[in-house]
C-alpha cells in the first residue's frame, strides 16, 4: 500500500512515542500517506490503522477530525487561503476574491485539468505576512499580492 | 517577518543571520549556560522552581497563570514516567510569535523544557507544533538532534544523571488542540476533544500520567530567568507582570510583525514601532489579546499600556498578545462575522450549548452582515452567549462569546445600522481600500 520509504518514516514516527503507545503515530503516519497519494482513500486510513494495530474506526475519526487530511482527491495543487479576521484586513479576503477569478472556481472547487483545488483556511499563525497562503499543506507563501500570487500560479504546473 | 522591533529584549537578541537558530550560535550567546549550571552545581528542584515564581512569569498561552506555581502543583516525586508538554499549536487568530521563536529561537524552547523537565522529575516530553508550519516543525526536529548529539537531551545529560528525552509531534488543522487537555488527547492519536476537569493534567495528564503543559514562549523564557535570577526578571517588567514580551502585531499597521516590549509598555509606544496606521488613517479598534479576546475602543486602547492588569482593567485580556488593529475603514460587523465563523468552524461539538450556540452565533452575525437582521437580533445575540459561557467543557464557548458580546457593546449603532439600512455603515470601497490589496506596492 504504501512504499518503504514511507514505511520507513511512520517507523520513525512510531520511535518518538512508549512501545505501547503506537496510536500516537496516526497523526504523522496519516500525513505520511496523504503525502505519498495525494489523499486519504478508506484503504491507506485502514491501511495505517493495521499498521498501528488499532481500529480502522478509530484512525477514521482521527483522518476526518482534522482539516488538512483530504478525504476525496484533490487537485494536483491545493491551494489554501487565509481569510480570517487579521489576514482579512490585510487583503485575505481579496486575495481569495482574485484567486477565484484568475482560476474560474469557488471555494472547494477544482479546476477541470484538475490541477488546483482552492480551499477557505483559517489562521495559519502568519497573520503578520497576510495575505498568506499553503500549497499542498507544505509550503507557505507570504505577502501574497495580486502580482505574487500571479507568479505562484505560473509556477503551479 | 522576522522580529521587527525591541525593547530592553532578552528572547530576541542575537538572532540576526542565517544560523542564528543553530545550536553553535545558540551556544555562543550563553545557550544552556543555565542548564549546565543547574545540573553541574546540583541546584535543587525546589530552587528552579522558587526562581520561576519569583520571576512572576505568567503563561504566555493565553491564561496567563503564574509558571512557577503550576510548576509547583506537579507530584514531582510521584513514582513512574512524567511529562512536559509545550503548547506550539499557535492559532488563535492573530498569534504568530511561537512560530518566530521556533524559526530563529528553537534551543531556548528546548533548555526551558530540560530545566522544567529536571524541575517536575518529567523524562519525556513533546513539543506540539501547528500543522500549518511545516518547515518549522522541520527545523524543530533539527534542532532536537543537534542537542542530543550535544548531550543536552537523552540519557545523563551533561554526565549528571539526569535523563530527559524530547519529541516534536504536528498537528493537522484543528484549532481546539490549542486547548491543553485536546492537544493531549491529539497527542494520544484520538480526536482533538477537550476533556473534563477535574482531574487536570498535574495528576491525569498523557497517558494518564502527571503532565505540566506550557506554551512556547513560556518555556523559551526559563533559561533567561535562571540566568538573569527570577528577581531581575521581574524587574524587566513591572509589578505582578514579569520579564518582556512578544506582541504579535496585525492588522492595519506598517509594518506588521512581532515586537519584544517590557510588558507594561505604553500601547502607542508599540503602535508606533509597528509604524502606525496604515495612511494616516485613524485607530478605531483593537484587539489586543488574539481573536478570543474582547476588542477596545480606539481611546480607551490608547490609554493601556501593554501587560495582563491594564489589559483587564480596559475590559479585555492580553492572552497571547495578539495585537489586531483595525482602522476606521472596518466594517465592525463583517470583522465580527469572520470570527464567529471560525468559532463555529472550530467547535469540536462535544457540548450541546457550544455546538448549537456557535453556530447560532454565527448565523445571526452573518444575517445582519447581509442585510437580513431583524430588530430583535441584538437581544437574540446577548441571550444566546449567556446561555453557552460558563456551561462548556472548555473555554472554546466564552471565547466564541466575548467577541460577539463586546462588539456589540461598543460598536452597537453601526450593528443597529446595518440591521436598519441593510448595509456597511463604512462604505465596501473605503473597506476594501483599508485592505490594501489591490494597491500594495510591498
Ligand atoms: C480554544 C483554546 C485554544 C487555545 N490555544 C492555545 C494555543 O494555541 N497555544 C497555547 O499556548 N495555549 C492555547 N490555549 C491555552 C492552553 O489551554 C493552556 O492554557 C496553555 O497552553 C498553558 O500554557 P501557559 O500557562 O504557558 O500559557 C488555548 C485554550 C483554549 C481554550
Ligand atoms: S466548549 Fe466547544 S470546543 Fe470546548 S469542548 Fe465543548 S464543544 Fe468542544
Ligand atoms: S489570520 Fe491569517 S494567518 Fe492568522
Amino acid at each position: 500500500m504504501l512504499t518503504s520509504e514511507s514505511l520507513k518514516r511512520i517507523d520513525r514516527e512510531i520511535a518518538k512515542y512508549p512501545a505501547e503507545q503506537k496510536q500516537s503515530a496516526v497523526m504523522a503516519a496519516l500525513a505520511i500517506a496523504q503525502e505519498e497519494q495525494g489523499w486519504l482513500s478508506s484503504a491507506a486510513i485502514e491501511f495505517v490503522a493495521g499498521y498501528l494495530g488499532m481500529a480502522p474506526i478509530a484512525a477514521y475519526e482521527v483522518a476526518s477530525f482534522y482539516n488538512m487530511y483530504d478525504l476525496k482527491p484533490v487537485g494536483k495543487y491545493k491551494v489554501s487561503v487565509c481569510t480570517n479576521l487579521p489576514c482579512m484586513l490585510t487583503g485575505g479576503v481579496d486575495a481569495g476574491e482574485y484567486l477565484k477569478t484568475k482560476l474560474g472556481i469557488g471555494y472547494n472547487e477544482t479546476t477541470p485539468d484538475g490541477l488546483i483545488t482552492l480551499k477557505e483556511g483559517e489562521c495559519m499563525g502568519a497573520c503578520g505576512d497576510a495575505p498568506v497562503m499553503i500549497v499542498n499543506n507544505r509550503r507557505m507563501c507570504s505577502w501574497m499580492n495580486p502580482e505574487q500570487i500571479d507568479k505562484l500560479l505560473a509556477e503551479l504546473k | 517577518m522576522a522580529i521587527l522591533g525591541a525593547i530592553n529584549p532578552m528572547l530576541s537578541v542575537g538572532l540576526d543571520g542565517d544560523n542564528a537558530w543553530r545550536l553553535a550560535d545558540y551556544v555562543k550567546r550563553g545557550g544552556y549556560v543555565a542548564l549546565r549550571r543547574i545540573l553541574e552545581q546540583k541546584l535543587p528542584q525546589e530552587y528552579v522552581i522558587n526562581e520561576v515564581k519569583k520571576s512572576v512569569l505568567r503563561g504566555r498561552g493565553g491564561a496567563g497563570f503564574p509558571t512557577g506555581l503550576k510548576w509547583s502543583f506537579m507530584p514531582r516525586s510521584f513514582p513512574g514516567d512524567k511529562y512536559v508538554v509545550c503548547n506550539s499549536d499557535e492559532g488563535e487568530p492573530g498569534t504568530f510569535k511561537d512560530r518566530d521563536i521556533l524559526r530563529y529561537n528553537p534551543h531556548s524552547v528546548i533548555e526551558g523544557m530540560a530545566i522544567a523537565a529536571f524541575a517536575m522529575g518529567a523524562v519525556r516530553g513533546y513539543n506540539y507544533i501547528h500543522g500549518e508550519v511545516w518547515e518549522i516543525y522541520e527545523r524543530f526536529e533539527e534542532a532536537i538532534d543537534e542537542a542530543r548529539a550535544a548531550g543536552f537531551l537523552g540519557a545523563d545529560i551533561l554526565g549528571s544523571g539526569f535523563n530527559f528525552d524530547l519529541f516534536g509531534h504536528h498537528g493537522y488543522g484543528a484549532y481546539i488542540c490549542g486547548e491543553e487537555t485536546a492537544l493531549l488527547e491529539s497527542i494520544e492519536g484520538k480526536k482533538g476533544q477537550p476533556r473534563f476537569k477535574p482531574p487536570f493534567p498535574a495528576s491525569f495528564g498523557l497517558y494518564g500520567r502527571p503532565t505540566t503543559i506550557n506554551n512556547t514562549e513560556t518555556f523559551a523564557s526559563v533559561p533567561y530567568i535562571i540566568n538573569l535570577g527570577g528577581e531581575h526578571y521581574l524587574e524587566a517588567g513591572k509589578a505582578n507582570n514579569g520579564g518582556t514580551k512578544l506582541f504579535s502585531v496585525s492588522g492595519h499597521v506598517n509594518r506588521p510583525g512581532n515586537y519584544e516590549i517590557p510588558l507594561g509598555t505604553p500601547f502607542a509606544t508599540l503602535l508606533e514601532m509597528a509604524g502606525g496606521i496604515r495612511g494616516g488613517r485613524k485607530l478605531k479598534g483593537c484587539i489586543p489579546g488574539g481573536s478570543s479576546a474582547p476588542v477596545v475602543p480606539a481611546a480607551a486602547m490608547m490609554d493601556c499600556t501593554m501587560d495582563y492588569d491594564s489589559i483587564a482593567k480596559a475590559g479585555s485580556m492580553l492572552g497571547s498578545g495578539a495585537v489586531i488593529v483595525m482602522d476606521e475603514t472596518t466594517c465592525m460587523v463583517k470583522a465580527l462575522e469572520r470570527l464567529s465563523f471560525f468559532y463555529y468552524e472550530e467547535s469540536c461539538g462535544q457540548c450541546t450549548p457550544c455546538r448549537e450556540g456557535t453556530s447560532w452565533l454565527y448565523k445571526v452575525v452573518h444575517r445582519i452582515e447581509h442585510g437580513q437582521g431583524r430588530p430583535d437580533d441584538l437581544d437574540l445575540l446577548a441571550s444566546v452567549t449567556g446561555n453557552i459561557m460558563g456551561r462548556t467543557i472548555c473555554a472554546l464557548g466564552d471565547a466564541a462569546s466575548m467577541p460577539v458580546q463586546s462588539f456589540i457593546k461598543h460598536y452597537r449603532d453601526e450593528f443597529a445600522y446595518h440591521i436598519e439600512q441593510k448595509k456597511c455603515l463604512v462604505p465596501v470601497d473605503v473597506q476594501r481600500a483599508g485592505s490594501g490589496f489591490f494597491t500594495a506596492t510591498v
